[in-house]
């Protein structure tokens, strides 16, 4: 099957009035994600077709799942890709599954430990995130939400820039680093 | 049949009590006093009329809104920001304007399949009379499922039908006005009135399909259809081509009949796109199928069509400057799509054929079905000598012209599915062609890419260029719409449908917006046939179905049979035959469960979204007309899921399967509330991946009333796809596993450890008879 380029956004990345802020640099990103108290990343059904410094975006999603002081679920069919490849700590939650869940403050997450005050987002197809995002915007209004795509996710509460390919990788791998970082 | 404002005038009366002078009596309706079955209690039901049943199901299915857009714009108080908490100057909120955006589209759907219904009724009452009867399928006493449960009527003949859209078409005014500035406020009330715009969609698609069916000779249930032709190349270019586009079948059935009174059809081809194609075949099946609506430009591009005919919905609005580019005039048949051009339907047809063929006129407007009929043929056995398309590309042209891209990239940000078009470009100026051929299957013909373009691409007759090859071997078979199921069919399958012994009904429906490519329907639905579902396709789906050939050549058309049963393919035709589809489960409430039909909607809801295993899938839902289809279904409780790109309908009807007191119902034996499961899940749900969509189906047909045989059935499929996709057992399999006795034996040991893991208890999940209605409870212990 061919693969969707996946460098750039969308026509839809016009904002509406609320728009996301952008991370001037990669590191306050990781800096921001690893300051949270309970944060879960979000692996949609592109992470198997995008490079990334660590194979691709399932492999850096391991490595986060082992090390990241992060909460790992993948979307879509996406667990099959992580059961193959060994990985544990994974979670597995359909995206309309889980936006319905992030908007619900009494909802006690993955694991039963309590709600998210924040939620990293990449490998989806462009518009399902931005819709996801939109849904968590103005209905979820206290849950901070990333974008981690190489292009800006308008309706997340912080989304990185446009970014060539492997500027995205070096920007995510960086990020990365920083989760797996001891807490201080 | 009811006879509506029936007046007596009497000048003067003696009677006992005295004499009276201009008496008279006016009476609104008299029901069908020939028919046995009881009136229910809501024949022709308003707007409110099943608020209650709505709120039942909407309150287990609770809305996620994903705003499209976090403005409103509707009124002059307007832009409003509605953002988060705020509110627009009329008080509006996001949840509230997102419900009231989704009721316009399921209207302006609803709509379009009613005015369709009353075009055609119009025509066909001038053309077959008021008396026509209204035979419309084999072995079959229950011949419009719909109108017989939503209006309490009984159709006999063309007339009767003029009252049932005078229904549609009234209660359509009052949904519209609902969303007027200043009406409706709450969230769930505006997706009830969604629902109810839903529930007259598939009263006004059986008006549609029946009148066209009864008159002008379509099958009539038949489940061995003949095949037809269906692609590109299924088209003989050396004759005149008229291409038809569109879902309003008439001005085609009148050009076939030309060519077929004057012994032209050897020398004509006719091949249409979108739904007017399937009826076109289902009228004669020497007529062709090109392919879906995503099929127009491509078509266009090819320069094959001498002659365009666009009847009315799914058109490209821009296509009368594409036709003009390759030189083929344009014949526009309904005022709902005039494009500009000059009304003709009054002129002699020779006339019409002189300005078309030797003026060189772009087209004209012909709203006389039998007059498009002679001037479609002639004007394209005129243009076809003379034609000449100059805007025709080759590889060497392509390259040459590739060679001037500024590699800027907005053709990929514009592609709906990001495909790498900048780079197949890239590669075509190196002479390198297969990036741009392998476009060609994922491309969706919106040609949003060409717009971008600031170069003017012609981005999609590139494509065509590359997927030369794959375009002359782009023929295939596709069994012929049969329309209604049989009453005879019903009762064969009734029984091991409601008891979960067959899995389930798979319909797949809907548009061409496809995600991923055109050969996913085919992969999904023979996924579902080998495990001996019943699946039923239409429109669009049921043409892409088509398109996929396996290893020894042939598709699934030509591998399973047509009828309605398990392991089979049945192809009810166009949108409007969609009725069929969800008449089917109407009627094995009524045939099979004998439960009555009459003016009895909820009950027989109630019936269907607790015991027909049935799940639509849309997956490539794009158009409102298949928002009002998808709405028809929930309120008779069948869930649909849809592609990625459905969740641009912006909101989706999620259950929450963890919270239990969300899934109890009443058993009819005792009045006992009892927890069932969280079964069906979900109402509306948009799945991200194939993958996803075919575990979610097998989840999707579990019901409170399956059998603990059928239900062990079911659970197989959805564990085994589940296992094979994921890569393991379901985490939420303890809560549609009702006993033991609801497990697959050859599984047993493997999900009895599962269970004990989860502390799963036997009987903890009731198996009554289930009901949602209070007064259907037969006895309250």
């Amino acid at each position: 099957m061919m693969s969707a380029k996946m460098t750039l956004g969308q026509t839809a990345e016009i904002p509406g009035p609320k728009k996301a802020n952008l991370f001037p640099k990669p590191s306050v990103a990781g800096a921001m994600i690893k300051r949270a108290k309970r944060a879960l990343l979000v692996i949609g059904s592109n992470g198997g077709k995008m490079k990334t410094k660590d194979g691709d975006l399932v492999d850096s999603a391991i490595r986060m799942a082992e090390n990241g002081n992060i909460s790992v679920v993948a979307t879509g069919h996406m667990l099959g890709e992580f059961m193959s490849r060994k990985a544990e700590n994974v979670y597995s939650m359909q995206l309309m599954n889980l936006g319905d869940r992030l908007r619900d403050p009494n909802w006690k997450g993955l694991d039963g430990g309590g709600h998210y005050d924040l939620v990293v987002f990449t490998g989806f197809p462009y518009y399902l995130e931005w819709l996801v995002l939109s849904g968590l915007k103005n209905f979820a209004p206290g849950l901070r939400t990333v974008s981690l795509e190489k292009s800006y996710q308008p309706n997340a509460s912080w989304s990185l820039g446009m970014m060539p390919e492997g500027k995205w990788e070096e920007a995510l791998d960086e990020i990365l680093s920083i989760l797996e970082e001891e807490k201080s | 049949m009811p006879k509506r404002d029936l007046k007596l005038k009497i000048d003067e009366v003696s009677s006992p009590l005295g004499i009276f002078k201009g008496l008279e009596i006016q009476v609104g309706r008299i029901y069908d006093d020939d028919w046995e079955e009881p009136m229910g209690p809501s024949p022709f039901p308003g707007v409110g009329a099943f608020r209650s049943w709505d709120r039942k199901l909407l309150e287990r299915y609770k809305p996620f809104y994903m705003p499209f857009c976090d403005l409103c714009c509707l009124c002059t108080y307007g832009k409003c920001d509605l953002t988060g908490d705020k509110k627009g100057a009329c008080g509006i909120t996001m949840a509230g304007q997102q419900s009231r955006m989704v009721l316009i589209a399921a209207c302006i759907g609803a709509s379009t399949h009613a005015a369709h219904a009353r075009h055609m009724l119009e025509h066909l009452l001038e053309e077959y009379g008021r008396d026509a009867p209204l035979d419309v399928a084999l072995n079959t006493n229950v011949e419009a499922p719909h109108i017989r449960l939503v209006c309490g009527l009984r159709p006999k003949t063309l007339k009767d039908l003029e009252e049932v859209l005078d229904y549609v078409e009234s209660q359509l005014v009052e949904l519209i006005a609902v969303a007027h500035t200043g009406q409706e406020g709450d969230p769930i009330d505006f997706e009830s009135k969604v629902f109810h715009a839903g529930m007259l969609d598939h009263v006004s698609l059986e008006v549609a399909d029946i009148e066209q069916i009864a008159t002008l000779g379509l099958p009539k249930g038949d489940p061995d259809t003949p095949l037809a032709d269906i692609g590109f190349s299924s088209i003989d270019t050396s004759k005149p081509v008229i291409l038809c586009i569109g879902h309003n079948v008439l001005p085609s059935i009148d050009i076939i009949d030309y060519l077929m009174d004057h012994d032209l059809f050897g020398d004509v081809e006719i091949g249409g796109i979108c739904c007017t194609a399937h009826d076109m075949t289902r009228y004669n099946k020497r007529a062709k199928i090109i392919g879906p609506m995503s099929w127009q430009l491509r078509f266009i591009r090819s320069g094959i069509p001498d002659l365009i005919v666009i009847d009315a919905q799914c058109l490209r609005t821009d296509i009368l400057a594409e036709a003009q580019k390759i030189g083929a005039p344009v014949i526009a048949t309904t005022m709902k799509s005039c494009q500009g051009l000059p009304d003709m339907t009054d002129e002699d047809p020779a006339k019409i054929v002189a300005t078309l063929v030797e003026e060189g006129a772009p087209g004209a407007l012909i709203l006389n079905p039998r007059k498009v009929g002679e001037v479609a043929v002639k004007t394209a056995m005129g243009i076809k000598p003379k034609r000449v398309v100059t805007t025709k590309l080759d590889r060497p042209k392509v390259t040459e012209m590739a060679k001037r891209c500024r590699t800027c990239s907005e053709c990929d940000r514009a592609c709906p599915n990001n495909l790498s078009i900048m780079d197949s470009v890239e590669a075509a100026a190196d002479g390198v062609f297969e990036p741009l051929e392998d476009l060609y299957m994922y491309c969706v013909g919106c040609a949003r890419c060409e717009s971008a373009c600031p170069e003017d691409f012609p981005i999609i007759s590139f494509i065509n260029v590359g997927a030369e090859e794959t375009i002359l071997n782009e023929k295939f078979s596709i069994r012929v719409g049969r329309g209604a199921i049989q009453d005879v069919e019903i009762r064969a399958v009734g029984r091991a449908i409601v008891f979960g012994e067959i899995p389930g009904i798979l319909a797949l429906v809907g548009c061409a917006n496809y995600p991923a490519g055109t050969n996913d329907v085919a992969r999904i639905t023979e996924e579902f046939i080998k495990r001996r579902f019943i699946t039923v396709a239409s429109g669009c789906s049921a043409m892409n179905i088509a398109m996929t050939k396996d290893e020894d050549g042939i598709n699934l058309y030509e591998k399973y049979p047509g009828t309605f049963d398990a392991g089979s393919l049945v192809n009810v035709g166009s949108c409007v035959s969609n009725c069929h589809i969800t008449g089917a489960a109407i009627k094995i409430a009524n045939i099979f469960a004998k439960r009555p039909l009459r003016g009895n909607y909820e009950e027989i809801a109630d019936y269907i979204y607790n015991r027909v295993g049935a799940v639509g899938l849309a997956w490539g839902a794009m158009s409102q007309k298949a928002a009002a289809i998808a709405a028809g279904c929930w309120r008779l409780g069948i869930p649909v899921v849809v592609g990625p790109h459905g969740a641009k309908y912006r909101r989706m009807l999620l259950g929450r399967k963890e919270n239990e007191e969300d899934w109890k119902v009443h058993d009819a034996r005792t009045g006992e509330k009892v927890y069932i499961g969280p079964v069906p899940e979900h109402l509306f749900y948009a799945a991200e991946t194939v993958e996803e969509a075919m575990v979610m189906i097998a989840k999707l047909v579990m019901r409170p009333n399956d059998t603990t045989k059928g239900r062990a059935v079911k659970l197989s499929h959805y564990i085994d796809l589940h296992k094979r996709h994921y890569g393991s057992m379901p985490d939420d399999l303890h809560l549609f596993v009702r006993t033991e006795q609801d497990i697959p034996f050859t599984m047993k040991t493997e999900i009895i450890k599962y269970l004990e893991e989860r502390e799963w208890e036997a009987d903890k999940i009731a198996m009554p008879d289930p009901t949602m209605l209070d007064r259907m409870i037969k006895r309250r212990v």
